[in-house]
């Protein structure tokens, strides 16, 4: 129970004042973000990520951690209160959660999804205490071959498992790859793609770049859609929660399944969505009563909360072992780390015990008083969106715009910021994801540097991704997701030409 | 009227021709393996040829479909919001250029509040200085993050 014990010294790192004090404010500003239209959980980090650049990372992390942990529970609000998701896997909590609000259920729904929500991500960090440290000691034996192997499945998965539309998918992470090759190369030291500008030597901040393709392109969108919001007023008592408390049990099933495919799912890039709706259906498909869902059904709640902060943690386990996000928000705590000084991957279990140690922590810790704060703050909360939006847009623009230049000091960052505030709202209206670029924007350099060194060592022989058994099944795995559409339609085919007649079923 | 397929189609050839661009950038810098391996234009170069396919596609899938409906793009109301969010933006960094961030902040959310929101002028110019001074507390008090700053900071001697 070597884990425990570590668990403990973090726990022990994390009992100051000040860490404390940092957790609360996180946790307040994070169900801010969650609250408010146009903003969710990976902007609102990217926003206030140059708070932290003064703390040491400890603290830093606990703070951004708590700020995403917030914004979980709040995009809950809104999507009860006022049917308009948060963020993108709150959606199928609208489905159930908003019924039960007009029926004047409000408060029993949200405990029921904060209380699940809290189950979720329970049960990952449960995962990530003892299976993460596992993971990194494993990858320490990774060289440079296997790192980039893994990145390689990465990108691939994206491509073979998106619902987007392939092409697309592909425009999206290329054009990540490429601007993220923009600068100084980092092997060879020449400058590429700069066109003579001095601004662009520094390369294209990553983080900016997230600012604007989800901060102030949701503004565009929010306010092209011209929200009207109406909500239900909500209160929560004691009783209320007592009493979906005591139900609860009944449900443990779905919340176990829930808790499962979203940990699961999380796991691999861009789940969390996929985990939320899979894991209604999933619900809905095991119940006796299938009629009743999208009525106002309380395991309708349950199920998409619980899976949606299953996945939303679990997400942060490839982060802190491979150094590999999981999802936008976790691509963004790696930025975090660069920034910190910190060097993201398996060495960081080794290093920097403290500050693993004390996220992992601060999880359990700030899940807690996160359940407790929103629980009683509901009212205060949902107050906020009854703010009229002129008020809050242009505040919005504001953060955005200090967030994009302390990255770097640089005014030239934020027209990046702008640039990439238009490029987001097109794109997000022909269907061009976001998210693989993101992922690629992070990723570009890290994946091109250990390709690059793989190289060097085994001289230029590409039979270096094929050298061992470890490297050669996951390379093999990311060429086999990466043309899964066509494989799995070859399948069919081959299927239906064998037994001429026979139905066969497509994904 | 502007379809989606139309606008789909247009941001497709905008990125052929950046991925030309590129494409050409990186043959400069050396696109191809000398002894050590790939080049610093390699990957670069190949990722921008992934991309210029992946636009051909793209354009060419819009181009058979072209004869069926597609859905519209933004109505003209919506874009007239959508630029009344994007000016007052683009006014503000321009303006944080000459200004500083704060006094651009104040102008941004006391003006986008008394214009477009019509609420009335003592609230908005309240909320916007209050905004402001919290702002100011927060990132160059408690936090030292240094934004832009203009005449006015100089003149009140931060």
């Amino acid at each position: 129970m070597e884990a425990l014990g570590l668990l403990l010294y973090g726990f022990k790192v994390l009992m100051t004042w000040k860490i404390l004090a940092l957790m609360m404010v996180g946790l307040v500003l994070g169900i801010f973000v969650g609250v408010l239209p146009g903003l969710g959980g990976p902007n609102g980090v990217a926003i206030l990520l140059p708070l932290t650049f003064t703390m040491d990372p400890t603290s830093a992390i606990v703070m951004l951690s708590c700020i995403y942990w917030g914004a979980l529970f709040g995009g809950a609000i809104t999507s009860i209160l006022f049917n308009i998701p948060g963020e993108a896997w709150s959606v199928a909590t609208t489905f159930d959660g908003y019924p039960m609000a007009q029926q004047g259920k409000a408060a029993e729904a949200l405990t029921a999804a904060f209380t699940s929500s809290f189950i979720g991500s329970l049960v990952a960090v449960l995962l990530i205490t003892f299976l993460a440290p596992g993971i990194a000691s494993f990858a320490l034996r990774f060289g440079p071959p296997e790192f980039f192997a893994v990145y390689f499945l990465t990108f691939c998965s994206f491509v073979g498992l998106g619902r987007e539309e392939k092409h697309k998918t592909i425009i999206s992470m290329t054009l990540g790859l490429l601007l993220a090759g923009v600068g100084m190369d980092t092997v060879s030291g020449q400058l590429r793609m700069t066109f003579g500008f001095n601004e662009l030597l520094r390369g294209i901040n990553f983080l900016v770049a997230v600012i604007g393709l989800f901060g102030i392109s949701e503004i565009l969108l929010t306010m092209e859609e011209r929200l009207a919001l109406r909500g239900h007023a909500a209160g929560i008592s004691l009783r209320v929660v007592l009493k979906v408390w005591k139900e609860m049990p009944r449900y443990w099933m779905t919340l176990l399944r829930s808790a499962a495919i979203g940990c699961w799912l999380g796991i691999t890039p861009g789940g969390a969505i996929a985990a939320s709706f899979m894991s209604y259906n999933l619900a809905k498909r095991f119940s006796k009563d299938k009629e009743s869902f999208g009525k106002g059904r309380i395991e309708g709640v349950f199920a998409p909360e619980t899976a949606a902060h299953a996945s939303g943690t679990s997400a942060l386990l490839p982060m802190l072992a491979l150094g590999i996000p999981g999802s936008g928000t976790a691509a963004i705590l790696l930025g975090g780390l660069m920034v910190w000084g910190l060097n993201p991957g398996p060495l960081l279990f080794v290093e920097h015990k403290g500050f693993v140690w004390g996220l992992i922590a601060s999880m359990y810790l700030g899940n807690v008083v996160g359940l407790i704060l929103v629980l009683t703050t509901v009212p205060l909360f949902a107050a906020v969106l009854r703010v009229p939006f002129s008020a809050i847009a242009p505040m919005i623009v504001v953060s955005c715009a200090i967030g994009a230049f302390a990255i770097q000091n640089a005014m030239f960052d934020i027209w990046l910021m702008l640039v990439f505030g238009v490029v987001g709202y097109v794109f997000k209206k022909i269907g061009i994801p976001l998210a693989p670029f993101t992922l690629a924007l992070v990723l570009g350099n890290r994946a091109e540097d250990s390709f690059r060194l793989s190289m060097i060592g085994a001289g230029g022989d590409m039979r270096v991704f094929w050298s061992n058994g470890l490297v050669g099944s996951i390379t093999t795995l990311a060429v086999i997701l990466l043309f899964w559409p066509l494989i799995s339609s070859a399948i069919v085919a081959v299927r239906s030409v064998l037994r001429p007649g026979a139905k066969v079923r497509v994904e | 009227m502007v379809t989606s397929r139309v606008v789909d189609a247009v941001v497709s050839l905008l990125l052929l021709a950046f991925a030309a661009l590129l494409a050409f950038d990186n043959w400069r810098t050396g696109m191809s393996w000398d002894s050590t391996g790939p080049q610093a234009g390699y990957f670069p170069f190949y990722l921008s040829i992934i991309l210029g396919a992946a636009c051909v596609y793209g354009l060419a899938k819009e181009f058979i479909a072209r004869n069926q409906a597609g859905g519209v793009f933004v109505t003209q109301e919506q874009f007239g919001r959508v630029l009344q969010v994007f000016f007052p933006t683009l006014a503000f960094c321009l303006l944080t250029q000459w200004l500083g961030l704060y006094v651009a902040s104040f102008l941004l959310v006391a003006g986008f509040m008394v214009y477009i929101g019509r609420i009335a002028i003592w609230k908005s110019l309240l909320t916007a200085l209050l905004f402001v001074l919290a702002m100011f507390v927060t990132f160059d008090i408690a936090f030292d993050v240094i934004m832009p700053k203009g005449p006015l900071e100089a003149l009140l001697g931060r």
